[in-house]
């Protein structure tokens, strides 16, 4: 399930040279090896335009929730310096969101630090799945591209090369798609640190951040289980909210793990492996 | 909020989300997770933001409050229906904020 899309192309008999192409000044210079007479001028720029164009419906969905990150930084007690930097560095809308809150309430770094690294273990799933295309590719650019990783990016790249294996220039693509992405986000998050910041306080703006939180732990019941696995993981955090440091939510989380797995044996027992 | 501990967060985070994301780009290029972590990980997102949530918005003060004195547990709920029927995060959010004034305006005068 997780090594969909790349065999195809790295199999065939003579695969295409792996190009980058950075977004940037540099993005006409034409690679050393493998280009094919009858391929037009701008071979590596159309997939990278095509990466950027295909983002366009997903930037309205990417900017709001940045927006909404930025202004939720701020309500959560940090500087709009200390926001903007955050959002520059982690680059992480969710870990963000959930740090802040954690912090907001008191929690210990080790509990952001733990909390933080549950939550971006679905990146761990994401870099395993797309990494066998970015297999050659020089390590700061790999190194670029994990930074920038996200997870509409991973989305969206993944697809197209799932949908399109053989169709060259996986590499300026996904490059266009991450600089649409990260902009976006970066830009929005930006507009809402400031933007928050002018808001007044009794609008409650930082409860957005637990809707923000809600609309994402509901996209993710996709089926019983992982309905199951929230409800455990919830009631499991109410009973344990009085132990220090915030440790109900590592529990609470362990716990819908657990429960979502053995939900998923007991709903299909045969499924699986 | 503390400047230093705000600055150790950030360069905590920046820490864990370059490792999440660079752990089988770069650094473990070649490894595969075992089948049993792929399929527990499934439910990690679902299971971590309950965990996350459930207490700032069900409990008051420590005990758990669904009335009217902490509005914000109807919010959250009528925000659930919401989310689970349009799947939107704009949607979930717009809903919330507009119950949560509602009942706030409505409940405590």
């Amino acid at each position: 399930m997780l090594e969909w899309g790349p065999h195809r192309r790295f199999s065939s008999p003579s695969p295409p040279p792996i190009e980058y192409n950075p977004p940037g000044p540099c993005s006409c210079r034409r690679a050393a090896g493998g280009e094919t007479v009858s391929q037009p001028e701008p071979k590596r720029l159309r997939p990278f335009l095509a990466g950027i164009k295909d983002c366009l419906p997903v930037l309205p969905g990417v900017m709001s929730f940045g927006l909404i990150c930025g202004a939720a930084m701020v309500a959560g007690g940090l500087s709009k310096t200390e926001a903007v930097a955050m959002t520059l560095f982690v680059f992480a809308g969710t870990m963000q969101l959930a740090a802040v809150q954690l912090a907001a309430t008191g929690a210990p770094l080790v509990v952001i630090a733990l909390a933080g690294a549950i939550i971006n273990l679905r990146f761990a799933m994401f870099s395993l799945s797309i990494a066998p295309h970015f297999q050659g590719l020089p390590a700061r650019v790999r190194a670029l591209f994990a930074y920038a990783l996200s997870d509409n990016s991973y989305a969206q790249s993944i697809t197209h090369f799932t949908l399109h294996p053989d169709e060259p220039g996986h590499i300026p693509y996904h490059a266009g798609v991450t600089l649409a992405i990260w902009s976006a986000w970066v830009a929005a998050a930006t507009a809402g640190v400031f933007l928050g910041a002018a808001f007044p306080r009794e609008w409650q703006l930082e409860f957005t951040v637990s809707l923000t939180l809600l609309a994402l732990g509901v996209a993710n019941m996709r089926d019983r289980a992982a309905a199951l696995a929230a409800l455990a993981a919830g009631v499991t955090a109410l009973l344990s909210a009085g132990l220090p440091y915030r440790i109900g939510l590592i529990l609470g989380a362990g716990a819908g793990v657990a429960a979502g797995i053995l939900a998923e044996q007991w709903i299909r027992p045969s499924s699986g492996r | 909020m503390d400047t230093t501990f705000v600055w150790a967060l950030i360069a905590m985070l920046t820490a864990i989300g370059f490792v999440s994301r660079a752990s089988f780009i770069l650094l473990f290029p070649r490894i595969t997770l075992p089948r049993g972590v792929q399929r527990g990980l499934r439910f990690v997102p679902a299971a971590v933001f309950t965990a996350l949530i459930a207490p700032d918005v069900f409990l008051s003060s420590g005990a758990l409050e669904l009335g009217s004195s902490n509005p914000k547990a109807a919010a959250a709920l009528i925000a659930g229906a919401v989310a689970w029927r349009t799947r939107n995060t704009l949607a979930t959010i717009l809903a919330g904020m507009a119950a949560l004034h509602l009942l706030r305006t409505a409940l405590l005068g």
